[in-house]
C-alpha cells in the first residue's frame, strides 16, 4: 500500500471520527452509569430497537461471560425495553429518535460511545441477537481471553456471524423472554462460505450460509457479509468503518493468518430467524432504514412467504464452540 | 537440610502472597523480590502482608524490564540474601510470583533431599536449542545490545544489523561457553556460592551486561563452570509458545497438571480459582512419589503452536487465510476429476462408484448446477448445488466441498463445458488426482442430433477450451497427478489406465477389475471427425481416429471361437 493510499484511509478515519463527535447529538442519556467503569472493565457496546423480548438472555448471556459493563444505544423502541434498560444496574443507555441509516447503521454512535467511555478497554460490539463464542467460552471467562490477547499484543479479535436457525417454520415456535434462542434456533451450515479479500481495507469478505443459499441465489454479491471483528482493545482513535466489518486503521483488519497458519478467532452466533422475524422483516422494509436500501430484507420477505424453513438434511445442530471448532468456522489457534 | 524459595514478582501480587505462605507453612525460607516498577504503595501493601511471617525476606529492588540484565542482578541480590541468611538451606529454588506449586512441599524436599548435589538447571549450548526467537542464537553473546527490544524496537534491530554489517564481534570471557536455558532452576548452595563468590564475577557482570536476555544463560553458563552434577531440565514446568512467550494455565488444565507430576508449573493465570484453591489447599494424604512427566502438557502445546503456524491444511476460513502458495495443502485430502470419461463409457458415473465404493458426483462444475451424487441438492455442509452461488467463488466452493468430506474421497467429472475458472486450482493441487481422455467431448457431439453447422461450431469452441486446459494441466507449476491420454490413445486398450486410476482410489483391496465400464457405440465416429475435417476444423485432441474401420474395442466384440459352452 503506497504512501497516497495510507493518507487517504487516514483522512477517512478522521472523517469517521468527526462524524461520530457530530452524532453524539443524537443520543440522549436515560441512565448513564459509565463513573461505575473501572479501568480495567470489559465493555459491551451495542444498538438495538424493540429487542425486549431478547435483552433479559442477552444481558445475561455476557454478564456471565464476565463482562462489566453494557453502553446501548436504544433507537426508539416502542416495546419498552428502554425502561427495562434503564432499570439495570451495570448498564449505561442513551435514546435517540434519529435516522439509523443517517447514522451510518449505528456505527457512529457505536464509535462515539467507544471514542467517549471505550478508550483502553477491551469493548465487544454485538447486537442483541448476536452471542459471541471463543475458544474455551464454556470454561473460561472472557478476560481469560483479554488478558491473552493483551500478554501476545493481539488489538483485535475476529468472530464470524454464524446464522442460526430452527428446523421447520421460523414462527412455529415462539420465543419468550429470557429463553435460550438456541433452544430453538439450534442449526447452522456447517460449510458453504465463501471467502475473498478485500484489498483496500486488508479485511476478509465472507458469505454464504442459509441467507445466501435460501435468499441469494441469484445475486450472490449481494449476500451479507458475515465477517466481524467484535473485539477490540478500543483506542480513540479507531473508527469501525462498515458495520463491525471494517475498522481502520486497516491494521485491525488483520485477523487472519496469511502464511498457513490459523489465528484465535471466535463465532457470533446469529439467533435473528426466531419467530420475531417475519415481523421484523415486514417492519423494516416499511422502514427503509437497513443497508443497501433494505435489499436483504426484500429478499427476505419474498423468499419467506414461498418457504420459510431454512433447515436441509446437511444443517448441523449446534452443541459447542469446539464443535465449531472442529468444523473449521473458528480457531483455536495457540491459545491452549 | 532444605530448600529456600527465590520469589521473582512483578504483578498479581495477590497471588503472590498466598504462594508465599504456601511455601512459608512447609518451612521454606522465602526470599522475596519485587520488581522496582510496581508501586512503592503497592510494594508496600505487599509486604505488610507478609512482613510477619520470618521466614519470609524482602531482597534489594531491581528494576526488571524483559530480557534485561535487571532480572539477573535481582536474582543475584535475592540469592546472597538467600544463602547468607539461611545456613541450612541445601537447594535454592527460583520461583515467580505466577509459578504454582502442584505436589506438596514436603515431596520437593525428599526430592531434593535425595539428589543433594545435583543441580536442576536446563543448559544447553546455543547450537543445539531451537527455542531462539528473532534470529539471534549465537549472536546474543558476540554482540552489543544496548537498546530494549520490547520499546526500542527499530534501534534494536537497526543497531543489530550495524554489528552484522561490520562484522563487530565481541568477545567472549576466557574459560566460559555460552549456554542457554530456562530462567527457572535449583541449584546447590555449592554452585550458587561458587557463581556469587568468585573472583572474577565482576567481570562476568560486565560482559553478560550487554548480553540480550542474561536471564536465560548467565546462571546456566556460569553453572557448568562450577557443577559437579547437571541435570539439563527445569523442576518448573513452563512451556513457550512461537512468539517465545510462556503459556498459561487456567482452571481447566487442572487434570492435565495433576497429572503431570510437576513440581512446580508457570504461569499460572491469576483469575484461575480452581487452580489456586487445589493446588495450595489442604493436599494431606496425596502420596506420590512419581518422577515429574510433563509428556501429555508437551503435546498439548506443540500442538497448539503448530495450529498457530501451520494450522490445517485445506481450511480457509476467518482466520486463516493463506496466500497464494502459503496454503500448506491447497485442499484437505484427496480427490479425482475424471475428465472425458462420462463421454465416453455409458453410466461410468455408477461403474465408477461400485467399483472404488468412493463418492461419484456427475459434473459439479457444469453450468446448470453442480451435479451432486445421487441427485442430492444439497451436500455436506449444506453446500449448495446452485450454480450462482458456486460460480460467485468455484475455488472456496472446491475447497469447501473438499474440506466438508474430508476422510471420504471425492470424485467428479470435469470438461470443457464446465466452469473453466476451476482448472488451474485443481492442476496446482497435490491431492488431484487428474485424468483426462482429450476430445472425449466430441462423442455426445457425435452422437446428438443436431445440425451440422451448430455441432462444428460448438466442437470447435470446446477444443479451444479444452487445448488451453491441458496447458494448463502440463504447466511447470502444476502439482497435481495429471494422466492425459487421447481418445485413440484411450480405447486401444481402456482397462489398463482404468485399472491404475482405481488401484490409486485405492479403496477397496486391489484386484482385477471384475466389470468393465460399457463404451459408447462408436462405429461411425471416425467418419464424424472427418465431416468435421471437412468442414475446415481440426480436431486434433482426440489423436489418430481411423475414418474406417470402427474401432476394435466397439460393442460387438468377435466372439472367442474357442469358449467351450456348456
Amino acid at each position: 500500500m503506497g504512501v497516497w493510499q495510507s493518507y487517504r484511509l487516514r483522512l477517512q478515519r478522521r472523517r469517521w471520527r468527526i462524524r461520530a463527535f457530530r452524532k453524539r447529538r443524537d443520543l440522549r442519556a436515560i441512565a448513564n452509569r459509565t463513573d461505575q467503569i473501572k479501568p480495567s472493565d470489559i465493555l459491551v457496546v451495542s444498538t438495538a430497537r424493540n429487542e425486549g423480548v431478547r435483552l433479559p438472555y442477552f444481558l445475561n448471556y455476557y454478564r456471565e461471560m464476565g463482562v462489566d459493563h453494557f453502553l446501548i444505544v436504544d433507537n426508539d423502541s416502542t416495546d419498552g425495553s428502554l425502561d427495562y434498560l434503564a432499570k439495570q444496574p451495570d448498564v449505561s443507555v442513551w435514546t435517540t429518535r434519529a435516522s439509523y441509516k443517517r447514522a451510518r447503521f449505528g456505527v457512529d454512535w457505536m464509535n462515539w460511545l467507544q471514542m467517549k467511555y471505550g478508550h483502553d478497554h477491551w469493548c465487544l460490539v454485538v447486537d442483541p441477537d448476536e452471542l459471541f463464542l471463543y475458544p474455551f467460552c464454556d470454561t473460561r471467562p472472557i478476560r481469560a481471553l483479554t488478558d491473552w490477547l493483551d500478554a501476545s499484543s493481539i488489538k483485535s479479535f475476529g468472530a464470524m456471524l454464524l446464522d442460526m436457525y430452527p428446523k421447520g417454520r421460523i414462527d412455529s415456535e415462539p420465543y419468550l423472554p429470557g429463553r435460550n434462542p438456541l433452544d430453538i434456533a439450534a442449526w447452522f451450515d456447517a460449510g458453504n462460505y465463501t471467502i475473498s479479500k478485500n484489498p483496500k481495507y486488508g479485511n476478509l469478505w465472507i458469505q454464504g450460509g442459509p441467507r445466501a443459499r435460501m435468499f441469494f441465489t441469484d445475486e450472490p454479491e449481494r449476500a451479507p457479509a458475515l465477517n466481524k471483528i467484535p473485539l477490540v482493545k478500543w483506542n480513540r482513535r479507531y473508527a469501525y468503518h462498515s458495520s463491525t466489518h471494517t475498522l481502520l486503521p486497516r491494521g485491525l483488519n488483520l485477523v487472519y493468518d496469511e502464511w498457513g497458519g490459523e489465528k484465535a478467532s471466535g463465532v457470533l452466533l446469529h439467533t435473528k430467524f426466531l419467530d420475531t422475524f417475519s415481523h421484523k422483516a415486514q417492519e423494516e422494509l416499511e422502514r427503509r432504514q437497513h443497508y443497501g436500501g433494505s435489499k436483504e430484507y426484500l429478499a427476505y420477505a419474498s423468499g419467506l412467504k414461498e418457504n420459510p424453513d431454512l433447515w436441509c438434511k446437511w444443517s448441523e445442530k449446534y452443541i459447542n464452540w469446539r464443535q465449531l471448532e472442529i468444523l473449521g468456522l473458528m480457531s483455536k489457534g495457540n491459545w491452549a | 537440610m532444605s530448600v529456600g524459595i527465590v520469589m521473582l514478582v512483578h504483578t498479581a501480587l495477590g497471588r503472590a502472597v498466598q504462594v508465599a505462605r504456601h511455601w512459608a507453612r512447609a518451612g521454606c525460607p522465602i526470599v522475596i523480590h519485587v520488581d522496582k516498577k510496581v508501586p512503592t504503595q503497592a510494594f508496600e501493601a505487599f509486604r505488610e502482608q507478609l512482613i510477619d511471617d520470618p521466614l519470609i525476606r524482602f531482597s534489594k529492588r531491581h528494576r526488571c524490564e524483559w530480557g534485561s540484565w535487571g532480572l539477573v542482578a535481582a536474582t543475584q541480590d535475592a540469592c546472597e540474601l538467600m544463602l547468607a541468611a539461611n545456613k541450612d538451606v541445601r537447594h535454592v529454588y527460583l520461583a515467580s510470583g505466577s509459578c504454582l506449586p502442584l505436589r506438596p512441599v514436603e515431596e520437593l524436599k525428599d526430592y531434593l533431599a535425595s539428589r543433594s548435589n545435583v543441580d536442576f538447571i536446563e543448559s544447553a549450548t546455543t547450537a543445539d536449542v531451537p527455542w531462539t526467537v528473532g534470529g539471534l542464537d549465537e549472536e546474543r553473546f558476540t554482540m552489543w545490545f544496548p537498546f530494549s527490544w520490547r520499546n526500542q524496537r527499530y534501534l534494536f534491530d537497526k543497531f543489530v544489523e550495524f554489528q552484522r554489517r561490520l562484522g563487530l564481534e565481541r568477545r567472549i570471557p576466557d574459560g566460559i561457553t555460552p549456554h542457554m536455558g530456562s530462567q527457572w532452576w535449583c541449584l546447590t548452595r555449592q554452585t550458587l556460592s561458587a557463581i556469587l563468590q568468585d573472583p572474577r564475577r565482576p567481570k562476568y557482570d560486565r560482559y553478560f551486561k550487554s548480553v540480550w536476555i542474561p536471564d536465560e544463560s548467565y546462571f546456566q553458563t556460569l553453572a557448568r563452570l562450577y557443577s559437579t552434577n547437571i541435570e539439563s531440565r527445569s523442576l518448573t514446568l513452563s512451556k513457550f509458545d512461537f512468539q517465545g512467550k510462556p503459556h498459561i494455565f487456567y482452571d481447566d488444565h487442572l487434570k492435565l497438571l495433576r497429572r503431570s507430576d510437576c513440581f512446580v508449573a508457570r504461569k499460572i493465570w491469576p483469575h484461575a480459582e480452581r487452580l489456586y484453591d487445589a493446588f495450595l489447599g489442604d493436599r494431606t494424604g496425596e502420596a506420590n512419589r512419581m518422577e515429574p512427566n510433563p509428556g501429555k502438557i508437551d503435546r498439548i502445546f506443540a500442538k497448539a503452536v503448530e495450529r498457530r503456524t501451520r494450522g490445517r491444511a485445506g481450511l480457509y476460513m476467518q482466520s486463516r487465510w493463506p496466500n497464494y502458495g502459503w496454503e500448506n495443502g491447497v485442499s484437505a485430502g484427496k480427490y479425482s476429476v475424471f475428465q472425458g470419461f462420462a463421454e465416453l463409457f455409458t453410466e461410468f458415473e455408477p461403474w465408477l462408484s461400485r467399483a472404488t465404493g468412493v463418492q461419484v458426483h456427475g459434473h459439479i462444475f457444469a453450468p446448470d448446477r453442480a451435479h451432486f451424487a445421487g441427485g442430492q441438492r444439497v451436500l455436506n455442509g449444506a453446500l449448495s448445488d446452485n450454480a450462482a452461488l458456486r460460480d460467485y467463488n468455484p475455488r472456496s466452493f472446491l475447497t469447501n466441498l473438499i474440506w466438508n468430506t474430508r476422510g471420504e474421497r471425492q470424485c467428479f467429472q470435469y470438461g470443457p463445458h464446465d466452469n473453466p475458472k476451476i482448472n488451474w486450482h485443481f492442476a496446482r493441487d497435490p491431492n488431484a488426482q487428474i485424468s483426462v481422455i482429450s476430445g472425449a467431448w466430441a462423442v455426445p457431439l457425435f452422437k446428438s442430433n443436431r445440425d451440422f453447422a451448430d455441432l462444428r461450431t460448438e466442437a470447435a469452441a470446446l477444443q479451444k477450451i479444452e487445448a488451453r486446459m491441458l496447458d494448463e494441466l502440463r504447466h511447470p507449476d502444476a502439482k497435481a497427478q495429471t494422466r492425459i491420454w487421447t481418445m485413440a490413445e484411450f480405447i486401444e486398450a481402456p482397462m489398463e489406465p482404468l485399472q491404475l486410476l482405481i488401484d490409486e482410489i485405492g479403496q477397496k483391496p486391489s484386484r482385477r477389475l471384475a466389470e468393465a465400464p460399457r463404451l459408447e457405440d462408436l462405429t461411425g465416429f471416425g467418419q464424424f471427425l472427418q465431416n468435421l475435417k471437412n468442414q475446415g476444423m481440426h480436431p486434433h485432441l482426440m489423436g489418430d481416429f481411423p475414418v474406417e474401420p470402427a474401432p476394435r474395442h466397439g460393442q460387438r466384440p468377435a466372439r472367442k471361437p474357442y469358449l467351450v459352452k456348456k
